[in-house]
């Protein structure tokens, strides 16, 4: 560790590897309610799994950027954070609002919990992925803040670097297109268009900045490339990124009764889209062949060149694979739906993390790298998850493949749950894809437990 | 990328384009704004509704369900329910949860009120009233 405050950010790691195994584990209990469809009913009916689910997704991802964040900032404007107290402060607040607000969707009806928390002031639950009451969506704001203030007080009293600068940007805006989340209007239309500048302009948008400047901070690290050559990389991808994303959010303006030209516009500009994820896929592997040296950290390279990989395949080609509006008119809201984005958020923003841990993590307990055998652990668990999701992805876009045929393409359609049924195997068949993440997930907690010889941190 | 590509050029391309997408979509979005009256049924948010609308968000059903297409995949699509079903069929179905049948997926009780049920069913239907462009492709949503 080059800075002693950037130890606030190892709390924040391990939360977030805690909070995905706990997403996970309810990923699974929804995986087999799509089949055994009473199972755990009424004690954890579908869509209170479902906001476990996608919320701690979401916290356990913030939770990592947060944390890289905090590790990053110091070494890049070469100062101490500007207060480590306010990051371990925030960091409780965040975990107990979070845990209280989890503990709310499984204990009370959800009606009820609304009632508890001040909804009837402002209505904005209930809507997919801002499910979190008004309370926890203000604490979100707080810690936020907060957070943006250390850093960028730290970046005011420091170095001032493209992938500083980039990072802070990304993440002001993700808290910037939060605060649409406090809207939500009567009028359905103007709900769902609004809507979208939180979760599009996240992940199709600021986010990828974040995801940029992570991956570029790693490579440097890792492969000793001149810093210039990978930050002007880094300018191209996120100008890749907005050119396209930020229009490409008309892709989801095409059937909520928004006027049509969108589907013009959402169409090509989203098609676009892969783009930037094919540079950051060229990026990474032209970056680690062009390498001035051999990081003994193996694990987080391997991370580094997975994410751009699998980034490309769930963001760029699924995301393609359903974008243009006459495609889209048949798979909107299916089974495809659901391929993409299991795979997209994996291979972008859970790899990122688990990318920036994996090379985090070590120096923070004092070392340059893990031993050889804890690599080779971590090395098992990268390709036990990430080829389990590549089969979820696969078994969910069979069954939406079948889905659209059955109840939307054909002349003589069938009823949603008839439907329903006769996917049944490839819901099952992701189910055990599912179990083998889990394990995958098992052995990466394991890796950090394996002792073996290390050398001392630089 | 060669050497006469420099960051900085880089960075004023990222910042430029950003710019001009982003006034880009704003222009986008206020005619938007100017065009939904004729497409989104304001004209029927009625109180009802907009109770209805309270009531489909603070009992969480699209954790279940889609509504135009978004939302959960595990339930069907609710956005044309009330052209599929009608407002009797829905009421009674709602009232008539969970149906403990073995093994098929469940929606649970939430125990509505003659009053709500309406409102819920009124929502429905303005709903389905919203110009879509056609979407769904039938009526099996
Ligand atoms: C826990 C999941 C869940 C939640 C929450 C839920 N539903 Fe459902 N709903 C279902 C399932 C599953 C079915 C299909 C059941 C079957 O066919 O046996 C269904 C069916 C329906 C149908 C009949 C659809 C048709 O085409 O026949 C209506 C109407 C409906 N739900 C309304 C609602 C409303 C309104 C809410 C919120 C107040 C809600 N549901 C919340 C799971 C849910
Ligand atoms: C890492 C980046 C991305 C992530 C994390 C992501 C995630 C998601 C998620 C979770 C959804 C479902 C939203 C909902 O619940 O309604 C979704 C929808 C969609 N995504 Fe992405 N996405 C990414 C990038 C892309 C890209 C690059 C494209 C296009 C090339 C794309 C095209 C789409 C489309 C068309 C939909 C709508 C699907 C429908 O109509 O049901 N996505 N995305
Ligand atoms: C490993 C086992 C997993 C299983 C069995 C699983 C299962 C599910 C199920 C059943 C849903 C609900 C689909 C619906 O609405 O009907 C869902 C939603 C979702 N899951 Fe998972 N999941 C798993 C892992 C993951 C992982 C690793 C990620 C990302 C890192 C993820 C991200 C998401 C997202 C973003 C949604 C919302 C999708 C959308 O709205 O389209 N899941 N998951
Ligand atoms: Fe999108």
């Amino acid at each position: 560790m080059q800075y002693k405050s950037q130890a606030v950010a190892k709390p924040y790691f391990i939360a977030a590897i805690a909070l995905f195994t706990g997403q996970i584990l309810f990923g699974l209990i929804m995986g087999l309610q799509y089949v055994v469809g009473d199972f755990l009913f009424p004690e954890i009916p579908f869509n209170v799994a479902r906001m476990v689910h996608t919320n701690l997704l979401i916290v356990w991802l913030l939770f990592g950027f947060m944390g890289a964040a905090y590790f990053m900032i110091p070494e890049e404007t070469e100062t101490e954070l500007y207060s480590p107290k306010l990051a371990i402060a925030m960091f409780w607040i965040f975990l107990v609002a979070g845990a209280l607000t989890i503990v709310g969707y499984l204990t009370v009806p959800y009606a009820t919990l609304a009632k508890m928390t001040g909804n009837d002031i402002l209505a904005t639950m209930g809507r997919e992925f801002l499910e979190q009451p008004l309370v926890t969506k203000i604490g979100i704001v707080v810690v936020a803040l907060a957070f943006l203030f250390n850093l960028s007080m730290t970046m005011l009293k420091g170095r001032k670097t493209s992938i500083g600068l980039v990072l802070l940007l990304g993440l002001w805006g993700l808290a910037i297109f939060f605060l649409f989340s406090f809207y939500n209007p009567h009028n359905l239309v103007l709900d769902k268009f609004f809507w979208w500048w939180v979760v599009h302009l996240w992940v199709e948008g600021v986010w990828e900045l974040i995801l940029g400047a992570l991956l570029a901070f790693v490579l440097i690290k890792v492969t000793g490339v001149d810093r210039e050559v990978i930050e002007k990389w880094l300018y191209v991808i996120i100008t890749l990124a907005l050119v396209s994303g930020i229009i490409g959010t008309g892709h989801h303006y095409f059937w909520i009764g928004t006027p049509e030209y969108w589907q013009w516009w959402g169409s090509i500009f989203s098609a676009l889209e892969p783009i930037p994820f094919f540079a950051m896929t060229v990026f990474a592997f032209n970056m680690v062949n062009r390498r001035r040296r051999d990081h003994p950290n193996k694990a987080a390279t391997l991370w580094a060149l997975g994410t751009g990989v699998m980034a490309f395949l769930g963001a760029g080609v699924w995301g393609f694979l359903h974008t243009l509006a006459p495609v889209n008119y048949y798979t909107h809201g299916t089974q495809i739906t659901a391929a993409h984005g299991h795979m997209a958020f994996y291979g972008a923003y859970a790899m990122v993390v688990l990318c920036i841990i994996s090379y985090a993590m070590p120096i923070l307990r004092g070392r340059a790298a893990n031993s050889a055998k804890a690599q080779v652990m971590e090395m098992w668990s990268f390709w036990l998850m990430t080829v389990s999701m590549v089969f979820i992805t696969l078994f969910l876009t069979a069954a939406g493949i079948v889905q659209v045929w059955l109840q939307r393409f054909s002349d003589t359609p069938i009823a949603f749950m008839a439907a329903q049924d006769q996917i049944s195997l490839f819901y099952w068949m992701r189910e055990v894809a599912g179990v083998f993440f889990l394990i995958g997930l098992l052995v990466y907690i394991a890796s950090f437990f394996v002792k073996g010889e290390t050398k001392a941190a630089a | 990328m060669s050497g006469t590509f420099t960051k900085s050029m880089a960075r004023n391309i990222f910042y430029g384009g950003t710019v001009f997408f982003v006034l880009l979509f704003l222009a986008l979005s206020f005619d938007t704004m100017k065009e939904l009256p004729k497409r989104d049924n304001r004209a029927n948010l009625t109180e009802s509704v907009i109770n209805g609308k309270k009531l489909w968000e603070v009992n969480n059903c699209i954790g279940c369900h889609s509504l135009l297409g978004e939302g959960a995949y595990f339930a069907p699509e609710l956005g044309n329910v009330y052209p599929r079903r009608g407002p009797e069929f829905i009421k009674a179905w709602i009232q008539a949860m969970p149906t403990g049948a073995p093994g098929r997926r469940q929606m649970p009780n939430f125990g509505f009120t003659d009053k709500e049920l309406d409102d819920l069913v009124a929502f429905l239907k303005y709903s389905s009233e919203i110009n879509t462009a056609n979407w769904p492709p039938n009526i099996e949503g």
